[in-house]
């Protein structure tokens, strides 16, 4: 590898559920700056992102961050996971769920350091949730619930964010919001690859894209690979004789 | 064991019993509702203790099971009730109802039963065996009534059938279908509740969850089709209660419970092992024989993909052994799993074998070349299809061109004759 | 009543409500933020084959061959109720119910087999629990509980609740945040690069042990009260996390000593005969504090559904 990997790179990443082809044989590297990975239903982009932080096993392939794997530059990895997993009830504030994200910087115990809750309110106010902070998050409206998780992944202070959907169920102020967050993060040299199902708007959040569906079909600069050709080549040309085929056990031989 | 009257009465009654627990508990588990049985069960103690201190109180015999039964039903009511009502605070989830419900109901119970022991009037009601289940000491007519119920809950769920149906397998469709899917809710709640009181005596309130939900279990790892999923759960069913009132025939201290759960769960666990569509056993069976399918075909195309490489068909002049350790680099497999799939394929006549060094048969190159033919048509529709590279294309058809249907394969390359060239570098693997 | 009275036959029986039931409920938040209450109720019987198994190895009621082989049966029935689930495909809760009734079943034809029931650990132990025979019967005065001893010769029921709480209370103190984020986004712990894994096969054990040590005193059933009932009242009473879990063990150890005195000693003072089964009061204090708290908790405004 060269002194500048990418900041995210998956080599022939291949997943299946049960023997049900989701990804297959992936790669790719994403540039820096903002990348969209786009792509319909079920062509696997979360189980992208959730296989190459090791949430769900892989058939075959790898993931590297920066050119080294996962382990070794973890607290270089934002992660923002889909909305909705948690439970709302749960007894924690907004400040509290922040401050998960500096977990790994603190001990196991004790209280929260200082320095550690006020880079937790930094992040909280970076998405205009200043004043939210002792909120329990399910006193929050559904954008306020997504802007705490956005800062939840910024409080990670990372070289590169892994976002699942940032955008899904948020109204249009909350959505401007979170891509003005994205733009000043990547003018400060951090990069994002968030996981997007709004065509529309890709090229104008987004200067990266790939178009994914099982597999990679295209990827580059918006204005060089998000043409109808390759849009109707992931939306529309699936990989129709291949889509019941199961992946033999004997795969990886 | 003397096969008296009053045995076979009770086995017949258990029997009964386990045929409705079986039905009404596949519905139950379709709907997501088993442990519901669980709450059931454990609320009916204070119900049944009150029962017996109220009728020893107005000077009735307190072992007479109707009224028992009945501030069983009336307890078990109310516990599901009070399942209902934690659950709709949406703080406490429903599994966290139905474990303060069943602990705190039975807590309730157990306080009541210490405070009845002390009085004489009703401390031989023998309430004990309703916890954990006495079928031995079951009298005929308390068999009666308990398959009497039981048969209440079968009739109510056969005619209930369609209903039931259409709310376990789609409530939102069944709801825009505009059937009441919360009255069908509540007639399962209620049947529940019917089964489970009627098999206290039997089986008793701490396992009688386990006659709903092992049979039902049991019967959907057998079948996917609904009246036939009925039909074995209440079989296993009732060969669980059978079984269990034999065996408390035969030991009388051992609790019927028990026993009922243990044979319940032997048949659940030979599905799960066994059964032809999901046990895990010919699961495993399976597993291995495409394993194997996938190894056979892939060293059949390498000896094939060896000879093409070398510029020569097989039965051309060219045509000569290959060492096997060439086909294992080929591949990148070790040399002794080479070696061993060599072997199986020259006991099937497919490979002929010579000092460390193969030899495609006539039948050995036909199959060989339908592997080619697969695999390249594999490769070549994906190239087609534009995005991957020759090596994905080549690992990615590896994968899948085993589990292709003939049609499929053929639909991918139409001409039956055409083999096409790789289109790649054949030899060692990237 | 005089002193040795009371130090004979309250002072045990009310230290041990009041350990099982506060490490029950400090453990049992946990279980409820996690929403896996009903593991608690299949861990709680899935140990009785262990006990029963340390028991008939061993041949006699010790406290570490019964833990031991609690906490193996413990660690299997989860095993297998994962496994079940993935081979099965039935629902978690189904699954559950299969196992622990299996393994509960196991363990009382067990007890049947190896004798086990006849000796010592009868069927009355494991449905009601008992309290009441936990007796300190050296005891002569006060002057006897700074002496040591006399004060070696305490019940070993309390040796074991003692060493499990202490346990408990050590893990959950060096867990402290790691535990909070497995209970609020586990997918989120492990991308952060926690042991996930780990921490709840810690939290499982956790349980186990503590189900076993209070099996003793309060049966295997009502081990589940005191699991879930505290956990329940503080999640309607509080947004606070610390106050939910530390909280759920004061209102347990709570439960556990106001129980004991209302089945047995405060009829006894007021002149009535009547003497309740002190597990059984306090599983039903603990249904009933849930209904209060349900109905008389604090409504805030609710913003968003969720």
């Amino acid at each position: 590898m060269s002194g500048t990997a990418a900041p995210f790179e998956v080599r022939g990443l291949t997943v299946a559920y049960a023997e049900r082809p989701v990804l297959w044989d992936v790669t790719w590297a994403a540039p820096p700056g903002l990348t969209a990975i786009v792509g319909p239903n079920g062509a696997g982009k979360s189980t992208l992102i959730r296989a190459a932080l090791g949430l769900i096993p892989t058939l075959s392939g790898s993931a590297h961050f920066f050119g080294r794997p996962l382990a070794e530059v973890r607290n270089r990895v934002g992660y923002l996971p889909q909305r909705a997993s948690v439970d709302w009830d749960f007894p924690a504030t907004a400040l509290d769920v922040v401050c998960m994200a500096r977990y790994p910087r603190m001990s196991w115990w004790g209280r929260v350091p200082r320095r550690e809750r006020d880079a937790a309110r930094a992040a909280l106010a970076e998405v205009g949730l200043a004043d939210f902070a002792e909120r329990q998050i399910g006193r929050l409206s559904g954008g306020q619930q997504q802007r705490v998780f956005l800062a939840r992944a910024l409080a990670q202070d990372a070289d590169l964010y892994l976002m699942d959907e940032p955008f899904a169920a948020v109204d249009a102020a909350t959505e401007q919001a979170i891509v003005a967050v994205l733009r000043r993060l990547t003018e400060t040299g951090r990069s994002v690859v968030a996981v997007h199902h709004d065509l529309s708007t890709v090229p104008d959040y987004f200067a990266q894209v790939l178009l994914l569906n099982g597999r990679a079909i295209a990827a580059g600069t918006v204005q060089d690979a998000f043409t109808p050709e390759t849009i109707a080549a992931t939306y529309g040309g699936r990989l129709n004789l291949l889509e019941h085929a199961s992946v033999t056990a004997g795969a990886r031989g | 064991m003397t096969l008296g009257y009053n045995t076979i009465v009770v086995l017949a009654g258990c029997a009964l019993l386990g045929l409705a627990a079986g039905t009404v508990g596949s519905f139950a588990l379709l709907r997501g509702r088993a442990l519901v049985a669980d709450a059931v069960g454990h609320a009916a103690l204070p119900g049944v203790v009150l029962a017996a201190l109220l009728v020893a109180t107005l000077g009735h015999d307190p072992r007479a099971l109707p009224p028992l039964l009945a501030g069983a039903a009336v307890a078990g009511l109310l516990g599901v009730l009070a399942v209902q009502a934690l659950a709709r605070t949406r703080r406490i989830r429903e599994d966290a109802a139905i474990a303060i419900v069943l602990s705190s109901f039975y807590a309730l119970g157990v306080a009541l039963l210490s405070y009845v022991q002390t009085l004489p009037e009703a401390a031989q009601a023998g309430l004990n065996k309703f916890i954990l289940g006495q079928a031995a000491a079951m009298r005929a007519e308390d068999a009666f009534w308990a398959g009497a119920v039981a048969l209440l809950a079968l009739l109510l769920c056969l005619l209930l059938f369609q209903r039931l149906r259409a709310a376990c397998f789609d409530p939102d469709f069944a709801r825009v279908a505009g059937l009441d899917t919360q009255r069908t809710d509540l007639a399962l709640l209620a049947l529940i509740v019917t089964v489970t009181v009627a098999g206290l005596q039997a089986v008793g309130l701490v396992l009688i969850v386990a006659l709903l939900v092992l049979p039902a279990a049991t019967a959907r790892l057998l079948t996917f089709r609904l009246p036939r999923l009925l039909l074995f759960s209440a079989l296993i069913g009732a060969f669980a209660g059978a079984a269990g009132a034999a065996a408390s025939a035969v030991e009388p201290d051992l609790p019927t419970g028990a026993a009922v759960v243990l044979a319940g769960a032997a048949c659940f666990t030979l599905a799960l092992l066994f059964s032809p569509d999901r046990g895990m056993v010919p699961e495993a069976v399976r597993r291995a024989g495409r394993r194997l399918d996938a190894a056979q075909e892939h060293f059949l195309r390498a000896a094939w993909e060896a000879q093409e490489a070398a510029g020569a068909g097989p039965g051309t002049a060219g045509d000569r052994w290959t060492p096997i350790a060439a086909l294992a680099a080929a591949r990148g497999w070790g040399e002794g799993r080479a070696w061993w799939i060599a072997r199986w394929l020259a006991v099937r006549d497919l490979v002929a074998l010579s000092e460390r060094q193969v030899h495609l048969t006539p039948r050995g190159a036909a199959a060989a070349r339908r592997a080619v033919r697969a695999h390249r048509a594999v490769e070549h529709h994906l190239l087609a299809l534009g995005a991957a590279d020759t090596a994905g294309a080549d690992r990615l058809a590896d994968m899948v061109e085993h589990g292709l249907t003939p049609e499929a394969a053929s639909r991918l390359l139409p001409e039956p004759s055409a083999l096409p060239a790789s289109p790649h570098a054949l030899g060692g693997k990237p | 009543m005089t002193a040795a009275d009371i130090l004979r036959l309250d002072l045990p029986a009310l230290t041990a409500a009041v350990l099982a039931c506060a490490t029950c409920g400090l453990l049992g938040s946990f279980l409820v933020l996690r929403r896996e209450s009903l593991l608690g109720d299949a861990l709680s019987h899935a140990v009785l084959p262990g006990i029963i198994g340390g028991f008939a190895l061993t041949g006699a009621r010790a406290g570490l061959p019964m833990l031991a082989g609690a906490l193996v049966a413990a660690l299997a029935a989860t095993a297998l109720i994962t496994l079940v689930r993935r081979a099965a495909r039935i629902e978690s809760g189904a699954a559950t119910g299969a196992v622990f009734t299996t393994f509960f079943a196991l363990g009382l034809v067990l007890m049947e087999v190896t004798g086990a029931r006849s000796v010592d650990l009868d069927l009355d132990c494991v449905l009601f629990g008992q309290l009441e025979t936990i007796v300190w019967l050296e005891a002569t005065g006060w002057s006897s509980l700074l002496d040591p001893a006399a004060l070696a010769t305490l019940p070993r029921q309390l040796h074991l609740l003692a060493g499990v709480a202490l346990v408990v209370v050590l893990t959950v103190a060096l867990l402290w945040r790691p535990l909070h984020l497995l209970c609020f986004d586990p997918d989120y712990a492990a991308a952060i690069g926690l042991p996930a894994r780990r921490l709840e096969l810690v939290l499982n054990l956790l349980i186990a042990a503590a189900a076993v040590a209070a099996f003793e005193a309060v049966g295997s059933i009502l081990v589940v009260a005191m699991l879930v009932c505290p956990a329940a009242v503080l999640r309607l009473l509080t947004d606070d996390y610390r106050r939910q879990v530390l909280g759920g063990a004061l209102l347990g150890g709570a439960l556990g000593a106001v129980g004991y005195a209302l089945a047995g000693p405060v009829p006894a003072m007021l002149g009535s005969g009547v003497a309740l089964n002190a597990a059984g009061v306090i599983g039903t204090l603990g249904g009933v504090l849930v209904a209060a708290a349900a109905l008389l908790r604090p409504r805030g405004p609710r913003v968003a559904a969720g």
